[in-house]
């Protein structure tokens, strides 16, 4: 009888506990979310994104993945199944830069990850950050390209010794896939206008194709501005006035060319975010800067590219009063210029870097 | 008294050859009959074509130079280009031309593309340099790029698999890359240019831009004064949004020579401002430098402030490949101090200056 009293007892303390844990949380449920701190730098700057995102309380809960040192034979990579299978879970993570080890008989990590997780958009925003200074000021768009077809399909052969031929392939489904996306993301972010760049009046039907999908998305969203501006006057407008551009939505090949292009305006791949969407509402946010293995180690990487990728993240998560204080946080820590790491010019370590945004906070 | 009297005067005198000489260029030494007009093919082209190339042959009226225009009425929406302008081109060797504008995606060709296979004009160069008197973001910018202009990516062969799915062509062949990264060689050694620099995307295209590059190697080491290297297209163009003085010479493949040609134009000035033109191995079409299918806005067409620069200094580049330097030397010159003085610039400059005004400013500086 006493047993049977204690174990009712243990029972309703345990259920209470429990109970007691889900009403007292914070209004949201910790989310789990994957990390890939990858090679190098990784590491470091991935420690400090979870020091500062401890710091602003954000109800994130990681799961840290690592490149494995053998081929896992299940996903042809260095990336085992488990890897891709929490992030098909948990639906949103974040990667830090893995170097591809050379070789052959497996897949490039990038490419593992594209195909397996079908990450068809690549967002990259990109904004002048006030206190870094290069020449072009004011700089606030954002290029949507499209990640899995287009001139990078892989499809190449020789016709004959000395004739090669390489196919671009671009389909409806991805197209309209990519155009939706692109028009959601204006709309939920309060943006005015989406730009489609192409080359239709040389590649009319493959180009033209891609246009055609993305008039289609523009009617169904009438509230924002549609316009279609071929890539060389792209190009131009962009080095000349970044100002004129908003959302820009555009196929593989241009897609690459021009992010990287306003990458270079803001100051370079080390400071720009990077957010890959995939099917059923998979976001993968990554830096794109390479995983630099000779200051790895010494407390000496700038980890804003990571923590800048880890604000779309919560972006995407809609929790969009935490990523604007984060966000601010290292606005603000950057310009102010005491702290600032040695690519932008500075003297401060990573973990000073960190220190500060903390206080920023 | 009566020495400094002379001394004074023979510095007076050599002061006044100095300032004199300032703009007599090397001496040419021509051979005899080479005065004779030559004749050149002009395509006025759509929208603000026929403004810029009119700029052109007032300038070379005023100047007297030796050429005189056979015109020819092209228009982009024609389903080709007629063949007596072919011919036309053909017998003069040597063509200017405003841009012709190619309907979106309606099933018609580029023109110009099409005139560039027809001729086989395989190397097109845009000079971009920056402007005394244009203020830009760069400086030190002094950039050729030589793109490839008969395959690639703009093969024209896509067909249409299945509805909803699309095919395009991408061809690199030996021969073409072969002979475009000689030309690039051989325009940097007769140039007096120091590095040439071939942009390329053979990480993800081995094959394609792998054969492009492989062309690239052989003909850099037939030329071991000048300096090679490789640079991956979306590198290439962060580089130049952020340090453009490290380029000279580019070679490129069809596409991204477009897209590159574009970005230095407009970190350079603009493509209101840059000359170029299509070379092959006999004929020449020089046009505006960069995105020559841009005939501009309606509204440059009604209001006639389309710029002339780039077509004026284009010209010039023809008048030295016709082998008439000194007139070269003198349009070149009068554009300039146009320029330098600011006084008159169209819209894309920062001006508000009509295309007459800029017209008259460099048949004016003329001398």
């Amino acid at each position: 009888m006493a047993s049977f009293g204690f174990q009712l007892l243990k029972r309703t303390l345990g259920n209470r506990s429990a109970a007691a844990r889900f009403f007292s949380s914070a209004p949201y449920t910790p989310i789990r979310a994957t990390l890939f701190p990858g090679d190098g730098i990784g590491p470091e700057i991935a420690e400090s994104v979870k020091q500062i995102f401890k710091a602003a309380e954000v109800p994130i809960e990681w799961e840290e993945h690592y490149v494995g040192t053998e081929i896992d034979p299940r996903t042809q990579s260095f990336l085992t199944w488990e890897s891709l299978e929490s992030v098909r879970k948990n639906r949103v993570g974040l990667k830090g830069p893995m170097a591809t080890p050379i070789g052959k008989g497996h897949r490039s990590l990038n490419l593992t990850l594209r195909k397996e997780l079908n990450l068809y958009a690549n967002v990259r925003p990109c904004y002048s950050l006030p206190g870094y200074k290069t020449r072009y000021d004011n700089v606030n768009l954002i290029t949507i390209r499209e990640n899995t077809e287009g001139e990078y399909s892989g499809l190449e052969h020789q016709v004959v010794r000395g004739v090669v031929e390489s196919l671009k392939v671009i389909t409806r489904q991805a197209s309209l896939r990519v155009a939706e996306y692109a028009f959601h993301y204006a709309k939920a972010h309060g943006r005015e206008r989406v730009s489609a760049i192409h080359k239709a009046n040389i590649m009319q039907k493959t180009d033209g194709l891609f246009l055609k999908c993305c008039r289609e998305v523009a009617e169904k969203y009438p509230e924002i501005k549609y316009e279609e501006v071929v890539i060389d006057n792209c190009c131009m407008m962009l080095v000349k006035n970044p100002g004129l551009f908003d959302v820009l939505v555009m196929p593989n090949l241009y897609g690459d060319i021009i992010s990287d292009l306003c990458a270079g305006l803001v100051g370079g791949l080390g400071l720009t975010p990077s957010c890959n969407i995939g099917e059923g509402g998979i976001a993968l946010a990554e830096a794109v800067h390479g995983s630099a293995p000779d200051i790895a180690g010494k407390n000496l990487a700038n980890p804003t590219a990571l923590l800048l990728s880890g604000v779309s993240m919560l972006r995407h998560l809609d929790l969009h009063d935490k990523a604007d204080k984060i966000q601010n946080a290292i606005l603000n820590t950057i310009a102010e210029g005491k702290y600032r790491t040695a690519d932008l010019g500075g003297k401060a370590k990573t973990t000073e870097f960190t220190n500060a945004i903390i206080d920023h906070l | 008294m009566a020495s400094t009297a002379r001394s004074s005067s023979t510095l007076l005198k050599r002061f006044l050859a100095t300032r004199l000489n300032q703009s007599r260029s090397v001496t040419y030494m021509p051979r005899p009959g080479d005065g004779a007009p030559r004749a050149v093919t002009l395509i006025p082209g759509d929208g603000i074509g026929p403004l810029v190339t009119g700029a052109v042959e007032q300038v070379m009226e005023a100047m007297h130079a030796p050429v005189y225009f056979e015109k020819f009425e092209v228009h982009g929406d024609m389903k080709a280009v007629p063949p007596a302008v072919i011919e036309s081109i053909r017998k003069n060797k040597v063509c200017l031309k405003g841009g012709l504008a190619t309907p979106m995606g309606g099933g018609v060709s580029s023109l110009n593309v099409q005139l560039r296979k027809e001729l086989d004009l395989y190397a097109s160069l845009v000079n971009c340099f920056n402007l005394p008197g244009i203020t830009t973001r760069h400086d030190n910018v002094d950039i050729v790029v030589i793109r490839e202009n008969t395959e690639g990516e703009y093969s024209g062969l896509e067909h249409e698999v299945v509805p909803g799915v699309v095919e395009s062509l991408k061809v690199i062949t030996k021969f073409c890359s072969e002979r475009i990264a000689k030309y690039a060689f051989e325009y940097a050694y007769l140039n007096n240019r120091k590095k040439v620099t071939a942009v390329h995307k053979a990480n993800i295209m081995k094959l394609a831009d792998g054969l492009f590059l492989e062309s690239c190697r052989e003909v850099a080491t037939k030329y071991p004064g000048i300096k090679y290297n490789e640079i991956i297209v979306d590198n290439c163009c962060m580089q130049l949004v952020s340090k453009p003085e490290q380029f000279d010479v580019m070679v490129t493949p069809n596409l991204y020579g477009n897209l590159v040609a574009n970005t230095a134009a407009g970190i350079a000035g603009g493509t209101g401002v840059m000359p170029g033109g299509n070379v092959g191995a006999e004929h020449a079409v020089f046009e505006q430098g960069a995105s020559a299918g841009n005939v501009g806005s309606g509204k440059e067409v009604e209001e006639k402030k389309a710029n002339p620069v780039a077509l004026l200094l284009s010209s010039a580049m023809m008048l030295r490949h016709l082998q008439f330097p000194a007139f070269a030397d003198r349009l070149e010159t009068a554009v300039k101090r146009v320029i330098l003085e600011g006084q008159y610039r169209t819209h894309d400059l920062g001006g508000t200056s009509s295309t007459q005004e800029v017209v008259d400013a460099v048949l004016d500086a003329l001398n």
